[in-house]
């Protein structure tokens, strides 16, 4: 029996004695693609900083390869691009290489330093995100789809093996999204790392994530997206028109890809 | 030629290029963390709690860096449990703890009025008047203090860019925000005696904000701060000798000047683009 990366069982969360989030129940093995949807407000943001530890569990259990988040030591084998690095300061000054180092620091004791034998693995992560050519850029200073690509391979030059992205795709055209979320297939299928993204888009993710969590407040539905797409309790919830519209732009994109 | 070598056979002009040139770098150095924190006006707070501190020192007669250093560093510790724990913004608590450092200052330079002249040297500033004892002092803490930044750049870096992402690297990022403050509190106080309690802000955000100007990196964006800091001080320090003016004021005018050259420069490299 394989290990769960990622484990939640009843898991339930108050803020400010305001029920965020209620039972929630799923697993992820090696390998899995989970994509968290649900409307704004519905608890996706808050259940990924109960996976990282930021925040303590009121009910339930949450574990992290086999951990409780909270004294979680091994972070070098989680990546993590958060919703508000859309944000950054455009004018920060470090380089598409400075910031890409930064992802080593996980797998550094202390004093945590990037040195010149940090070299190799600083190349590989650029090459791996084809961000190589423009490694002494300001990062402030590239297209959106330029920069998820710099802060994925930032999370990925730890080699982690679970890799967690928080709406990374608000900011981008609808062609860069379409690349974007090829590459998170390549990793996924190619070097096996178990992903977790948020998105609003249900028929994009639908196309790419081998399971769907639909979130508001509490699960809504967790399982595949074609157990989503034939689910009568999904027709009563959605209404059956917009459970096809989702469905069927998802068939229409698979027919394209 | 020859005058510049005169001037330099001055023991006060010696000691002032070098304490300033120390506090300089540390001040240029650390300035570009906290002006990419948005932590900027943390140097104006505690300067203010820096006057409340060497009031208390000259009323208690004690060297006041020394009663001064422990108090800025609790009040900048206080500043970060503001933000914390009562969830006001940084600008508020930074307000909250200035003003009253500022308060107790003005009571005992009040209530003792004895030692008004010593604490407007220390509100003004007068690096020309800076004993060994002082450079002896500011040299090796600032050599303290560029170590730890040293040891701890990169955590720095990464806290800096994004504090979320820098917690799932593992790194304390609540224990990186106090070491950052307490540095802040540490420097405040060395370089209170360069430019005084109104001017030390300037030194800590025009060197990196001139440097900002030219960033191709962040390692670079420090050494060119670091070179604007030192060039204004050492500038700073000949021009106020030469025109008889405040040296701590010519110093932060300097630094402007670089500021505005570098922007124009920039916008007019741009405009050309």
């Amino acid at each position: 029996m394989s290990l769960n990366i990622v484990s939640a069982e009843s898991l339930c969360f108050q803020y400010n004695s305001v029920e965020v989030l209620s039972d929630i129940s799923f697993h992820l093995e090696a390998g899995d693609y989970l994509g968290i949807v649900g409307p704004n407000g519905s608890g996706k943001t808050t259940l990924i900083k109960l996976l990282l530890g930021f925040f303590k569990p009121g009910k339930g259990t949450i574990s992290l390869f086999g951990s409780n988040p909270l004294s979680f030591r091994d972070w070098y084998k989680v990546g993590y691009l958060p919703q508000k690095i859309n944000a950054f300061n455009p004018h920060f000054p470090a380089t598409v290489k400075e910031i890409v180092s930064l992802g080593l620091l996980s797998r550094k004791k202390y004093p945590k330093n990037i040195n010149k034998s940090d070299e190799p693995a600083i190349n590989s992560a650029l090459s791996l995100m084809d961000v190589s050519d423009i490694r002494d850029e300001l990062i402030g200073e590239l297209s959106g789809g330029q920069q998820q690509r710099v802060l994925i391979a930032k999370a990925m030059a730890c080699e982690p093996e679970l890799l967690i992205l928080d709406e990374p795709t608000t900011a981008l055209d609808p062609e860069t999204r379409e690349k974007f979320f090829s590459i998170l297939t390549t990793l996924n299928e190619q070097k096996k790392i178990t992903i977790v993204i948020i998105t609003h888009d249900i028929g994009t993710i639908g196309k790419y994530a081998s399971k769907l969590l639909y979130l508001d407040k509490k699960a809504i539905f967790y399982g595949s997206f074609d157990a989503f797409c034939s689910s009568n309790e999904m027709s009563g919830y959605f209404g059956e028109y917009s459970q096809h519209l989702i469905c069927h732009r998802h068939d229409d994109k698979a027919a394209h890809s | 030629m020859g005058d510049i070598f005169d001037l330099l056979s001055h023991g006060f002009i010696q000691r002032a290029l070098i304490a300033g040139s120390f506090i300089a770098i540390l001040c240029s150095t650390l300035g570009v963390f906290l002006v990419l924190r948005r932590l900027s006006l943390i140097g104006d707070g505690l300067a203010h709690v820096a006057f409340g501190g060497v009031a208390i020192g000259l009323l208690l007669r004690f060297y006041p860096v020394y009663i001064a250093i422990p108090i800025v560093m609790a009040s900048s510790i206080g500043i970060l449990k503001l933000i914390a724990k009562a969830r006001l913004y940084g600008d508020s608590a930074i307000g909250i703890v200035s003003s009253l450092g500022i308060a107790i200052g003005v009571i005992l330079a009040s209530a003792a009025g004895g030692f008004n002249v010593d604490l407007f040297s220390y509100l003004f500033g007068n690096i020309l008047s800076i004993s060994t004892t002082e450079v002896l002092i500011s040299i090796v803490l600032s050599l303290v203090l560029l170590v730890v930044i040293l040891c701890f750049y990169h955590e720095l870096l990464s806290v800096t860019f994004d504090e979320e992402s820098a917690s799932v690297s593992g790194i304390k990022t609540e224990r990186m925000n106090m070491m950052l403050v307490l540095l802040t509190a540490v420097t405040v106080v060395l370089a209170m005696k360069m430019v005084g309690v109104m001017l030390i802000s300037a030194l800590l955000v025009l060197p990196p904000v001139t440097a900002l100007q030219m960033a191709k990196g962040f390692k670079l964006t420090i050494v060119l701060s670091v070179v604007a800091g030192v060039l204004s001080v050492v500038l700073g320090i000949f021009i106020s000798f030469v025109m008889d003016l405040p040296a701590g004021a010519t110093i932060v005018i300097l630094n402007f000047l670089f500021f505005i050259s570098t922007l124009v420069y920039k916008n007019v490299k741009t405009g050309i683009r």
